[in-house]
Parts: structure tokens; sequence; C-alpha cells
């Protein structure tokens, strides 16, 4: 499954956001791919352009070959069955009036998927049973579950129509760590026997480094880096990817070093100057920094890095 | 002697359908320019500790101890005038969420001389000065200006160390950091965390920190709760806990997270289940229901502090004599 996504911006009075600027990578089918970044990266915007939740501004993504970028409407309808997304937020991404039995039905529904009431009945028992809740969950409202059961409601309504690519969009973020834990097994135990492939957004690098097999490090809408994990975390290049690895606090009161403290805040993505976009926190940029954006290198081994110093 | 003594601390809610039992017996101290982590998850009672011991509750809490000493005052009889001075005088507090917690409709210059003027007596001017020292000391450029402007035109990190500003503003005894980088990004969160180390070595201030972050424990906090279902589960220095943990629920939260050790892959180990009611508590130990160690006895007492060492304190039923032995997964 291959997703070269183009450009994506945004129109504010007269001047441009643009969240995503450029992107491009693909997602090996069966496997996960992670994209990192903080706030305002654009990794969120991508993940949504994908599954077009929003229309690309420009590029193609392709599924399994055909570019979805520039459907409408209908044509996208065959796709949106082999594509869902579970979201970030559990309290706000379930409909409080729908009952659960509804809710993660609701998708093979509109796929017209369902011939008869029986039918559905017994795909939403089988559907929450999957993950691990049980059958007299369904005539409940989302308000009576806790939010790691939520999110596991969330999971079963993506995977209501057997769709082939998920989007996790931030899907733990909000949840306490030991739920965390709990709903990222279940994610890679339905990987293994679903042969699910997930496109992992997320700000939590340990979590990111635990479940993914190729990692992105999107700033200001632009890859900086990417690569197989392991080898990322490994041996990571880019400033950017060397400072957010090294902001992590380490849970282990005998290995705290020093770290990297980048000063100042992320700039903003409205009317981006041209150049690198990490240029003003960057410790080690180099004049040429300034005028020109850099372009992604091959390392070798998958692994590709956009610095004009690397790139020396 | 220590600038906080805890005994024995119950904190009750009454609501309509009966009585939030949010914290059941906790006990602990600190000393001066000491650093504690209290880590729990959701419902485990660690910020209604704080908001207890600090006189923060709202009419309808009900709050009991055996002892609540700050600086050899008791708190819980204090007058509101003498809260209200203890508030923001002696110690400083830092909210998870700085949108709720700063003012929108007044200037950030305004919210950061309130403290000064009220509690320091301090003309304006002078409150001014210190002020924009204080916006010095927790590095925010162009002060003169940023004293002019509003909440919202702060990012969130900025937004954090004016509330961090504020905190410090008239050199507290105690800072209470209740989640303070949750809502921060990670390069973000790295400053304020130096910022508070920064601070505290500068200032000799003791630091409470409260999170669901074994990482930012780690890095912060010499001595740690674990708090759970409104009981303190096990308290030790930041090395007890990480590398001699004795409570099932510090091994279940150490397994739970992601660890990378040279060339390891381990998979997360989750705690089954999810955290207690509070409306009703389980009798016995809070952590019974999804312990993986549970005995009969647990079901139906609670488990008795055992003392392990002058810092090392640990309430399981797995301490007794005749329970099992060497049973850390």
């Amino acid at each position: 499954m291959h997703f070269p996504v183009g450009g994506k911006l945004f129109f504010g009075r007269r001047r441009t956001l643009k969240a995503v600027d450029g992107v491009d990578f693909a997602v090996e089918r069966g496997k996960t791919f992670a994209l990192v970044g903080e706030s305002g990266c654009g990794k969120t915007t991508a993940g949504r352009a994908i599954v077009r939740l929003y229309k690309p501004t420009a590029g193609e993504i392709l599924f399994e070959g055909a570019d979805i970028a520039k459907l409408e409407g209908d044509q996208l309808l065959p796709y949106r069955r082999r594509m869902q997304m579970i979201f970030q937020d559990p309290y706000a991404s379930l409909n409080p009036r729908m009952t659960v039995g509804s809710i993660v039905t609701e998708p093979m529904c509109v796929q017209g998927l369902c011939s008869s009431d029986r039918e559905r009945i017994e795909r939403a028992r089988e559907l929450i049973e999957r993950v691990g809740l049980k059958d007299d969950h369904l005539s409940r409202y989302p308000h009576e579950f806790s939010g790691g059961q939520r999110q596991r409601i969330g999971i079963a309504r993506a995977l209501s129509t057997n769709p082939d690519f998920i989007v996790c969009d931030e899907p733990i973020s909000a949840l306490d760590v030991s739920i965390q834990a709990q709903v990222v097994n279940m994610l890679e135990e339905l990987q293994q026997s679903l042969g699910l492939t997930y496109l992992f957004v997320s700000h939590d690098l340990s979590m990111v480094r635990h479940i993914s097999h190729e990692v992105a490090v999107m700033y200001l809408g632009q890859i900086v880096e990417i690569a197989p994990t392991d080898e990322l975390f490994k041996h990571m290049q880019h400033p950017y990817t060397v400072a957010l690895l090294s902001a992590v606090p380490i849970p282990d009161p005998d290995r705290q070093g020093a770290h990297i403290v980048l000063e100042g805040d992320v700039p903003t993505p409205i009317d981006p100057p041209p150049g690198c976009p990490f240029l003003s926190r960057c410790r080690v940029s180099m004049p040429v920094c300034k005028g020109r954006r850099p372009e992604l290198i091959d390392l070798g081994g998958g692994h590709r890095v956009a610095c004009h110093r690397i790139a020396k | 002697m220590p600038l906080l003594e805890v005994e024995n601390l119950f904190a009750e809610f009454h609501i309509g359908v009966g009585t939030v039992q949010a914290v059941r017996g906790v006990s602990f101290t600190l000393d001066e320019g000491e650093s504690l982590g209290i880590v729990g998850e959701s419902g485990s009672g660690k910020s209604v500790t704080m908001l207890a011991t600090t006189g923060l509750l709202p009419d309808y809490a009900e709050v009991a101890a055996d002892k609540v000493l700050f600086d050899g005052r008791d708190v819980l009889k204090m007058t509101g005038k003498e809260l209200r001075r203890l508030h923001g005088g002696e110690i400083g507090m830092v909210f998870q969420d700085p949108m709720t917690s700063l003012n929108p409709l007044y200037t950030i210059g305004n919210q950061l001389t309130e403290p000064l003027r009220l509690h320091k007596n301090l003309s304006r001017p002078e409150a001014r000065a210190r002020a924009k020292e204080l916006l010095r000391l927790t590095n925010i450029p162009a002060p003169n200006s940023r004293l002019k402007q509003y909440p919202h035109e702060f990012s969130g990190g900025m937004r954090q160390r004016v509330m961090i500003a504020m905190a410090i503003a008239c050199n507290p005894k105690l800072v209470i950091a209740d989640e303070p980088t949750t809502a921060l990004d990670v390069t973000i969160q790295a400053q304020i965390l130096e910022l508070l180390a920064d601070l505290k070595r500068k200032l000799n201030t003791s630091v409470i920190m409260i999170t669901h972050d074994l990482g930012v424990i780690a890095s912060m906090c010499a001595r740690i709760l674990v708090m759970y279902g409104g009981i303190v589960c096990e308290q030790g220095t930041a090395h007890e806990i990480f590398h001699d943990p004795r409570h099932p629920y510090t091994w279940g939260l150490l397994n739970s997270i992601p660890r990378h050790l040279e060339g390891e892959r381990r998979k997360l180990e989750p705690i089954p289940g999810t955290p207690p009611d509070m409306l009703q508590p389980p009798p016995g130990c809070p952590f019974a229901p999804r312990c993986r160690h549970r005995m009969p006895v647990c079901d139906r007492f609670e488990a008795p502090e055992t003392v392990l060492s002058d810092t090392h304190r640990v309430s399981c039923h797995l301490m007794h004599a005749n329970a099992p032995k060497g049973v850390r997964p």
C-alpha cells in the first residue's frame, strides 16, 4: 500500500496555513507506520487527509495503486470500506445518543453490508467481543463507559467493515497508563490476526518505538527524518529528532542524562518562511538553511533525512 | 521539623447518589527543600490529597486527619483568612491546564502582581518590578510587553511559565505542581521541567509533583508516593520504587510502560481491569480485584503498612510472614 501525499494547504484570510507541506511516504501492508511530531506539525491533518476526511490541496494518495486524492463523494465509498480511523478523544468520538450496538455497526450499514437485523446484531456481538467487552454492553450508551472502554468501542467500530487499513490518531493519549498498555496490546494482536495495516499518529515516542515498524518525524508540515523504527532510534540524524528524543524523560532515576532543551516555541505554520522549517530552533544551522528547504536524502537502509548539514 | 506532616488523611465528597471516598487514610511527610512525587491513575486520590492538605477543597467535602501540619501549623483548623495567607504566600500551586487557571479577562501583569500586593504588601511599582523579575526568572522574554498581554496571547508553554511565576512570586516554601506538563508538547515539557528543577535549586523550595508520567517522576523527584484507590500503596526513594518495588500495583505500572533497554523489546504487560469506583470502593485492598497475587484476606481487610526501611514502606498482605514468597513477576 503506497501513499505519496503531496502538499495540503489551508487558506485563512489572505495568508496560507501550510498544515502538510509536501509529505511523501509509503506504508507497507501488515505493518505499522508512525507519524510523530508535536502540536502543529501536521501529523493529524496528514492522517485525516489520507482517509479523505479532508481533500488534499495537491498530491496523490495511492491506495493499492489507485489515486483517491481527487475522488469525490460516492466515488470514495468503496475505499471507505477499506480505510477506517480511530480517534484520539474517546469522549468526543462516540455519538452520545446512539447505543454501542448502533455505533459499532453504523459503518457497515452505511456501506450496505448488513442484509438483516439479525445479521447486524450478530456482527455487533462479534465486534464487541473482539475488543474484550460484553454482549450486554451493546444496549448501553457511551457515557456509561470509561475512557479505555470507549476507546475499545471506537476500535470495534473501526473493524466493522473489515478494513485493511486503519489510521490511529493518538488512540491512547487520553488514557491512563495501565489502560494504554491494554489498548496497545489489543491493537498489536488485531494486526497479527487480521493482517491490518496501521498509520499510527502520535507524540508518544516510547509507545511509537514499541509498536511501529517505520517512523516519520514531522515538523511544521514536513517530514524531517524517516527510517525503520530501530534504525531511527539508534541512529537518528536530524537535530530535531535528536532533541525530541532527548526531551522524553526516562522512567528510571538512575538513567537521567543531560537533555537537549530546545529554546522557544514551535513556529506557526501560517506563511512559513522559506528554508528549513527547523531553522528557528536549530543550534547547528548554516547559512544555506535560511534560503533553501533541505530535501530528503537517502542514507541507505530506508533511512532518509532532510538536513543541509547531513547532506554535506 | 518536617515542612509538611500528614497523618491518616481522609477526604470524602457527599454528592447526591452517595459519598465518594476519594482519600482513605494517607500519611506522608515532606522536608524543606525536598522533592516528592505522587504517582497514580484516575481516581487514585492524588490530586484530592494535595487539595485536602492545603485546605483547598470545597465545602461539601469532608476532610479529617490525625494530623495535617504545614510548618508546624494545623491546616484543618485554619480560618479563611489564614488559609488565604497560606495560598500564594507560603504555598504556590501550578495546575495542569494553564488556560483554565489563568483569568482570561485580566492581563498577565495584573495576575502576577496580585499575590505580591496581597501577601507581601508591595506597592504597585514594587510589584511590577518584581513581576518583571519573575518573568525573567522563568525565561519569558520581553517582560515589559508581556505584562500588558492577556493569557490568550501566550502559547501553552508560556502560560505554564506564567503559572510557575505566579506560584513562586512570594517565595513560597512549597510548590505543588499537579500534572504541570501533561498538556504540553514533549520539548516544551522538557523546558518546563528544567525550569522547575532550576528554581527549586535556586530558591530551595520543596516541590510536590503530581503526575501519572513515570518518566517525569523519575527525572524530578527524590521520593515517590504510589497511590491507588485512595490509599498509598507504596512509598520510597525514586531508586527504591523503580528498582526495588514491592507492591503489585507498582510492578504493574512499571510493566505496562515501554522501557527500552539495550537490545530488549518487551511485551507490555498491562494491568487487567479498570480503576475502582470510589463511590463504592471494595472492602479490603482497593487493588485486589486487579491483582495477580490476590489472596482471600485481600478482599476482606486493608493491608497494614510494613516499614521496610527509613524511606521505604508498602501496604500489602504479601508482606505478611505467612504469605507466598518471591512472587514478583
